[in-house]
């Protein structure tokens, strides 16, 4: 191997790689400090009251009041729970997004790797986040718990396919699973993003990506009403608060694959970079946001109906529309 | 009659989708509408005109520190509670008109024309209180008073360290007030 391939004796893919999720660590860590912050102000905002604003200004330090909280509290294990399989569910939620947020296209250069199979990656470790749900339910020796995992698994299970497929439809546009390359394809105005020659598959995608996250109204798994909290009931502390931050963590996932494959990635109007994919991802959350304060919650049957009746058989025909029309007028973005 | 349902089954889907647009056009509004909390104590509460505080007396309208009160006892009476004491002021005694009528009677002269009858002093009260700690704000006083000489007052502001600091004279109270030239609402 070549010097010029090493740093210190270090090859230059592993450095860059460790410095990558370093910072991706840290950005994780504001973001989440960030994001409960912009929730409990939206939330007020729609009530028409200010939200938090004692603690610092315009209420920005509770977060760090509530982080200092989370981890001043005791961490327990239920009677009867069992130990391993209890600990490893948060874990096992939370470090599975750092190799999700790998591939994600910051900027032009401003990306960790630029994995040919970065889609692929992204939705194979998004699969072991069920897994966890189901763990922390089972490990709690609790009905509540155990009936918000059954609901959570299923609830993933259901709407991923339909997610997986409206994925499909980009990579058929643009013949590539690299997230860079699909950010590369379209342009600076929104008419030339993905979003506007796919809108049934980018509505697909998001509604799935607000399930996939358990957000309202598809946060029956975290039902207050009935299940007490769902799979995390018997957690507290950094076990809640890993729970917690895997929920905002992967809210960045998802609209940041959102914007990368349907928005326009770091391309804007006017003049291209960063900013525009952070205030995309931003604006996506704010929608999830929106979302929370609109709608009631439905029903678990209405629940798995809308994701097998009606977003797969949609996401399937917009594929074969979409592979057809591909076939027909040799349209590709990248090839 | 299968094209009847498919049409409704269609038009009942775009209504629910086009419901979920509503919704979140008006829960926008609610976002950039103005907030309604204030953030009490370090601002003020400026619309408190309909709260309901403990009652007050009205006074005349031509002598603020003189109740309206007659002492017909009708709020004593109703109140549920037995919260207010109300006390007439007593009438003078003239016992010279007496004495002095006394002896004419006697005589029993006729023809002879009577005094005058005595003048009416007016009713009064020389002790109105008001015990809050019994007090359950139903407003029966307030409704009963034939003079509305009772009304809610706009207080807010009541702390004290005792059950004696909320036995309230009114009749103060209302001097006080008519002191500081609020009077008649």
């Amino acid at each position: 191997m070549s010097t010029a391939n090493m740093i210190y004796g270090v090859p230059l893919q592993l450095f860059q790689i460790v410095v990558g999720l370093v910072c991706l660590a840290a950005f994780v860590g504001v973001n989440a400090v960030l994001l409960v912050w912009m929730e409990r102000k939206v939330a007020g905002h729609f009530q028409r009251r200010p939200g938090p604003f004692e603690v610092g200004p315009y209420g920005l330090l509770q977060t760090v009041a509530d982080a200092v909280k989370l981890i001043a509290k005791q961490i327990f294990v239920p009677e009867g729970a069992d130990k391993m399989l209890y600990w490893t569910a948060p874990f096992l939620a939370f470090l599975p997004v750092f190799v999700t947020l790998l591939p994600i296209p910051w900027g032009d250069i401003l990306v960790v790797q630029k994995l040919d199979l970065g889609i692929l990656l992204i939705l194979a470790f998004s699969g072991i986040g069920v897994l966890s749900l189901c763990l922390a339910g089972w490990a709690s020796n609790n009905k509540w718990s155990i009936l918000g995992a059954a609901r959570a698994v299923s609830q993933s299970v259901a709407y991923e396919i339909p997610l997986l497929i409206s994925v499909l439809t980009v990579v058929f546009m643009t013949g590539t699973l690299n997230l860079s390359t699909v950010v590369e394809a379209q342009g600076s105005w929104p008419w030339e993003w993905l979003g506007a020659s796919q809108p049934l598959a980018f509505i697909i995608y998001f509604t799935c990506a607000v399930a996939e996250t358990n957000r309202a109204p598809f946060d029956l798994p975290e039902a207050e009403s009935e299940l007490t909290a769902g799979f995390h009931t018997e957690y507290s502390g950094m076990g809640f608060g890993l729970f917690f931050l895997a929920e905002y963590a992967n809210m960045i996932v998802v609209c940041g694959v959102a914007a990368a494959l349907f928005l326009g990635g770091w391309r804007g109007p006017v003049a291209d970079g960063w900013w525009w994919f952070l205030l995309k991802v931003y604006a996506l959350i704010f929608v999830m946001m929106w979302f929370r304060w609109t709608y009631p919650r439905v029903r678990f049957d209405q629940l798995l109906n809308i994701a097998w009746k009606w977003l797969i058989p949609l996401a399937i025909l917009n594929l074969l529309v979409t592979a057809a029309l591909v076939k027909l007028f040799s349209i590709n973005y990248y090839v | 009659m299968n094209a009847c349902k498919t049409v409704k089954a269609v038009s009942d889907t775009v209504k629910g989708l086009w419901s979920l647009v509503v919704g979140l056009k008006v829960t926008g509004k609610n976002y950039v509408s103005p907030q309604l909390t204030i953030h009490y104590p370090r601002k003020t509460v400026d619309n408190i005109e309909t709260y309901h505080g403990h009652i007050e007396l009205v006074g005349k309208p031509k002598e603020p520190a003189v109740p309206r009160c007659i002492c017909c006892m009708l709020c004593v009476t109703s109140c549920p509670s037995g919260c207010i004491t109300v006390v007439k002021q007593k009438e003078p005694k003239e016992p010279a008109r007496a004495s002095a009528d006394a002896p004419k009677e006697m005589l029993g002269e006729v023809g002879e024309k009577k005094a005058p009858p005595m003048a009416k002093p007016a009713k009064t009260p020389s002790r109105w209180k008001l015990n809050y700690n019994l007090c359950s704000l139903c407003g029966t006083c307030v409704e009963v008073c034939p003079v509305k000489s009772i009304r809610f007052s706009n207080d807010v502001y009541i702390a004290g360290y005792s059950q004696d600091d909320f036995v309230y004279d009114l009749l103060a109270r209302l001097r006080e007030q008519a002191g500081e030239g609020e009077g008649d609402r």
